[in-house]
């Protein structure tokens, strides 16, 4: 989950983004860990979180690999999947993560993970200070902090600021940065909704760890030429 | 991965899709793949949406339109008649889809995505302790991808200056002899989306170990994330931050882990038992 500790933007357009995931261990814990992601998981579905997967069987919003000319025009697309069958479809555990947008809900989560008492690892990426009030509050002392230090090397080759906003949301680099530009363009020339622009990159996350809020936010402004 | 002359209609969809910009429209006017700068992520087969149009009566229907200055084009996420094909990868090409596929899991470190644990799951592992800083240094990563000729020249700086490399990491496991960086050759030349090196120092050596990464990076002819981690100490501090903000880095990002995992595996609890 290094996917998540190098997300593009001003601290100010990062405070609803808070990426909760739960990893085994390999030789200290992945006994049983497919039924403790779940757990997690399951867990996580009462505060509503805004993108959810694991790693290896894709995110909450999916590509279709069965349309057909009838589906797409009459019955329409299903981009996205229930949390009960993401859930369901988890082979092993690999990982598992879950993405909100409200520090509320997010406290309130990781508060119901303490109680659960999983035994798996449990990080949190967010602005820093939020995590620390955040484990103030429900009596956690961290165990470890990993900071990022941004982009080094020859930055000359990266794209400009929007685009890296949203193409950075997925660590692993699904989101490339030619086809978040596309969506940009395409927002701000009112050929896509930015519901629809969203939705669309959330599908190249396979980790589920896209925020669509933010991601929304940013095609919004762009729409607005800000 | 490749893609079918036959099905092909040239709609340009996988075009922005590649993580690495490998897709171009070739002179007869269909999709295909510089294989050279392919990272064989797989991102184009996996997650555009297949339409399976018949590619005859589609390529009709797209010249007839172009006639009367219209356009037939499918979603931005959608290849109108599933014209990617992934191929059967041998070695040491195969390298290139353990590193930058997320879904695909190292068979040296037996994890997926990157391949590393790193401090995600310290509060079990302990790989770093006490004292320690970890440094993630990732090569390619945002969305330019790197070769290993140019990640070699960079681990073979760091070990010359000293750098003591995390043994649990895919390409440490690749090193012929990390005490001199030195990568087996046979990889060389092969491109992956990122990866990561990864680095143990103490704290007192962070300074020097960072000025050494700056000069690192600044030689380096792709794009370079670094990320540094560290245990806290009993209330939860840890001198981490302050260092890095003396040293100019904002540190306003991070992860944290929670400790809360602990080892639970039977091999554990029975050592318990005892």
């Amino acid at each position: 989950m290094t996917n998540t500790l190098h997300r593009f933007g001003k601290p100010e357009t990062l405070s609803d983004d808070y990426i909760v995931f739960a990893m085994a261990g390999k030789g200290f814990n992945e006994e049983g860990a497919l039924e403790k992601a779940q757990a997690f998981l399951r867990a996580a579905i009462k505060y509503n979180p805004i993108n959810m997967g694991n790693g290896l069987i894709n995110s909450l919003y999916r590509p279709e690999k069965n349309l057909s000319f009838f589906k797409l025009y009459f019955i329409g697309r299903q981009e996205k999947i229930t949390y009960e069958k993401l859930i369901d479809e988890i082979p092993n555990s690999g990982s598992a993560a879950a993405v909100f947008d409200d520090r509320k809900k997010v406290t309130q989560f990781i508060q119901d993970v303490k109680k659960l008492d999983l035994g798996l690892s449990i990080n949190v990426s967010a602005l820093v200070d939020n995590v620390r009030d955040i484990c103030g509050e429900v009596d956690i002392t961290p165990h470890a902090v990993e900071y990022t230090l941004g982009f080094h090397g020859d930055t000359t080759r990266l794209p400009d600021r929007e685009t890296l906003s949203l193409s950075t949301m997925c660590g692993h680099g699904m989101v490339s940065a030619n086809f978040a530009k596309k969506m940009l363009t395409h927002v701000k020339e009112g050929r896509m909704d930015p519901e629809d622009a969203t939705r669309t990159m959330a599908k190249f996350c396979v980790c589920g760890v896209f925020n669509t809020t933010r991601a929304m936010r940013i095609l919004s402004n762009a729409k607005k030429g800000q | 991965m490749r893609i079918s002359k036959e099905k092909c209609v040239g709609c340009a969809n996988c075009v922005p899709i590649c993580t690495v910009g490998a897709i171009y429209i070739d002179e007869d006017g269909l999709a295909n793949i510089n294989a050279d700068e392919c990272v064989e992520c797989h991102n184009c087969y996996r997650s555009l949406s297949f339409e399976h149009l018949p590619p005859s009566f589609t390529r009709t229907i797209r010249r007839l339109l172009k006639k009367i200055s219209l356009r037939f084009q499918p979603d931005p996420d959608i290849c109108p008649t599933e014209a990617l094909v992934p191929e059967d990868l041998e070695w040491p090409r195969i390298v290139r889809r353990a590193f930058s596929d997320p879904m695909v899991t190292h068979e040296s470190t037996g994890v997926h995505g990157r391949g590393t644990e790193e401090v995600k799951t310290n509060d079990v592992s302990h790989r770093i302790k006490k004292g320690e800083v970890g440094l993630v240094v990732e090569f390619g990563r945002p969305g330019i991808g790197v070769f290993f000729r140019e990640v070699q020249k960079a681990t073979r700086v760091m070990a010359t200056a000293g750098a003591r490399f995390e043994e649990g990491n895919p390409v440490t496991k690749m090193m012929t002899n990390p005490a001199t960086g030195d990568i087996q050759e046979d990889v060389l030349n092969e491109k992956v989306l990122s990866c990561i090196v990864e680095i143990t120092t103490t704290i007192q050596d962070l300074v020097h170990t960072l000025t050494i990464i700056k000069e690192v990076c600044k030689a380096s002819e792709t794009v370079v994330s670094i990320g540094v981690s560290t245990v806290c100490e009993e209330d939860g501090s840890e001198p981490l931050r302050d260092i890095l903000t003396q040293e100019g880095y904002e540190t306003g990002w991070a992860k944290l882990n929670l400790g809360l995992g602990r080892a639970t595996n039977a091999s554990f609890t029975n050592m318990e038992n005892l």
